[in-house]
């Protein structure tokens, strides 16, 4: 047992490390610059029952220390994720793989984590009731503890892997929406998605994004993730997964001690494509230096009683 | 795709709002014309991609308008900065179906790939002739260095401050080609496919997350399903896009 190995949901990772869903495509972009088989696992892009082009360009705008992005769930479509990209991704990364499954209905998510439940690859599933950048489904699901419950019963009964639902921070308490994803048979929680934003372009007076809003990653969101980490983390009992600016080896670190479990990686991959393994590479100098042993020790050490 | 640290050799301007940058290091990430560079800038988040315009065995030229913030700051880096930057992102133009006499059409920002272009076609013993657009006569760069490639030069400008008064297509109608590659804002490239006779390449422009596939941010749809322009294009074959939008 390594000092950097964390249990997630009764799946040992090597390290908490994780590539969020949205920035890491379904991994081969990345193996072709690093063994992607380094990493705890990834979440791979979102995945709806329907394959789905997303949104209209503009997607992306940059913000101090960040950036917002309105891509709107593109992807393959389920049977073309387990036809073709989950093969391809098979032959480059050999172990478990975290679904990120989203829908429109609670039928969706039901429908698309059934037809993914026989891939052996597959570990976990993270359900996705936080996308800020689709109409009528995704965070609508995310922002109303009653709504997040029934998608939570629903996809529980669908599936006999561990799910992990993955919140949204664009509510006003988080915490009675990650107590009721837990009373309805969730194994873990995953947070933050993305904060709903927008910016404004000086000279068209125009909205930068198609799509008018976005939503808002990188470094600048931290602080703000980490509260909401460390707020869900301290009131829930199953484990949390923290994510949300995460850039360095000490942003897991803080993390971990707010409650997270492990730690996605999300914005960061998109602008230094060897975020996870620099991270990785160098949690052991950072855990030396702040007399860590192991990492499992200090999930949730900053949390009082 | 390889993340390499290049060094700033020159960063002067060159025309209104117009910078070429010269850097040395490993530039053997970029192996077709019409490939791309992500550069990481001080103090922004995302990085800044530019096409690439010519290369050695040592050095790559870019050149960069400065549109916006993170542009102006590259326009003040010193010769000796160090660089962090992604190099050898995009597909580049396809040199082996242009034919004998393939016509090269820039416009403005357009125009720096049109010249490693241009000697790579050279270089397979074609001989293109080339149009570069631009709004006005203080916004002309590269007039002569593409004059001393040997090959023939159209230029045009919007108001008629210098060469043809017009636009790329105004020279187009002169010229006899086999094929064409163009590079350049998308209001011309609406009218470069009104106006050409042949089949061609365009390389197109659009906001990006990651540059290198991650991150959807830059999809378009095609003939031939969803492409991400920064990985599957820039550069797109004339049958395969859709103008309507």
């Amino acid at each position: 047992m390594g000092r950097l190995n964390v249990d997630l949901c009764g799946i040992e990772l090597d390290n908490p490390i994780i590539p969020a869903s949205g920035t890491f495509g379904f991994g081969y972009e990345f193996a072709e610059l690093y063994d992607i088989n380094m990493l705890g696992t990834f979440s791979f892009k979102g995945t709806t029952k329907e394959p789905r082009f997303g949104n209209p360009t503009p997607r992306i705008a940059e913000c101090s220390s960040g950036m917002l992005n309105a891509v709107g769930l593109q992807n393959p479509g389920v049977d073309k994720v387990i036809n073709e990209e989950l093969p391809k991704l098979k032959k480059c990364f050999h172990k478990k793989v975290m679904a990120n499954v989203s829908g429109f209905s609670v039928d969706d998510y039901v429908y698309t984590v059934k037809k993914l439940d026989n891939e052996d690859m597959i570990g976990w599933f993270e359900i996705n009731i936080s996308c800020p950048n689709v109409h009528g489904g995704g965070m609508s699901f995310g922002t109303d503890p009653k709504s997040a419950e029934l998608v939570t019963k629903a996809v529980r009964e669908a599936t006999n892997k561990p799910i992990i639902i993955k919140l949204s921070p664009n509510v006003t308490d988080i915490v009675a929406i990650a107590k009721a994803c837990e009373s309805a048979g969730a194994d873990g929680i995953s947070l933050i998605n993305t904060l709903l934003g927008m910016r404004i372009n000086l000279k068209t007076r125009k909205p930068l994004l198609a799509n008018t809003t976005g939503g808002f990653s990188g470094p600048a969101i931290f602080p703000v993730a980490l509260r909401m980490v460390y707020s869900v983390a301290k009131n829930v009992k199953i484990p949390v997964v923290g994510m949300g600016g995460v850039s360095t080896a000490e942003d897991v670190i803080e993390m971990m001690l707010a409650g997270a479990s492990a730690v996605e990686v999300g914005a960061a991959n998109l602008v230094e494509p060897f975020a996870c393994k620099n991270i990785i590479e160098k949690l052991p100098e950072v855990m030396d230096r702040y007399s860590i042993k192991d990492l499992k020790s200090i999930i949730g050490g900053a949390i009082n009683g | 795709m390889k993340q390499v640290l290049l060094t700033v050799n020159t960063n002067d301007k060159i025309a209104l709002n117009t910078f070429e940058m010269i850097l040395s290091g490993d530039v053997g990430g970029i192996v077709k014309p019409g490939q791309f560079v992500n550069i990481k800038l001080d103090g922004f988040y995302l990085r800044r991609p530019i096409s690439v315009c010519d290369k050695t065995d040592d050095t790559l030229t870019i050149i960069y308008k400065t549109v916006g913030n993170g542009t102006k700051e590259m326009s003040k880096l010193q010769p000796g900065a160090v660089l962090d930057v992604l190099t050898g992102l995009g597909n580049g133009y396809n040199t082996e179906i242009s034919g004998q006499n393939p016509v090269l059409i820039g416009g403005g920002a357009g125009v720096p790939p049109m010249y490693l272009l241009c000697k790579k076609l050279l270089s397979e013993g074609k001989k293109p002739s080339v149009i570069l657009g631009f709004n006005t006569k203080d916004e002309v760069f590269y007039k002569d260095e593409f004059e001393s490639l040997g090959v023939k030069v159209f230029i045009t400008t919007a108001d008629g401050s210098f060469g043809i008064k017009g636009f790329v297509t105004d020279a187009l109608r002169n010229i006899d080609y086999s094929y064409f590659y163009t590079c350049g804002p998308e209001p011309m490239f609406r009218a470069v496919a009104k106006s050409v006779k042949t089949a061609g390449q365009y390389s197109f422009e659009e906001r990006m997350g990651c540059g290198f596939g991650a991150c959807m941010g830059c999809s378009c749809k095609t003939l031939t399903g969803n492409k991400r322009i920064c990985k599957d294009g820039p550069v797109m074959e004339s049958e395969e896009i859709i103008w309507d939008d």
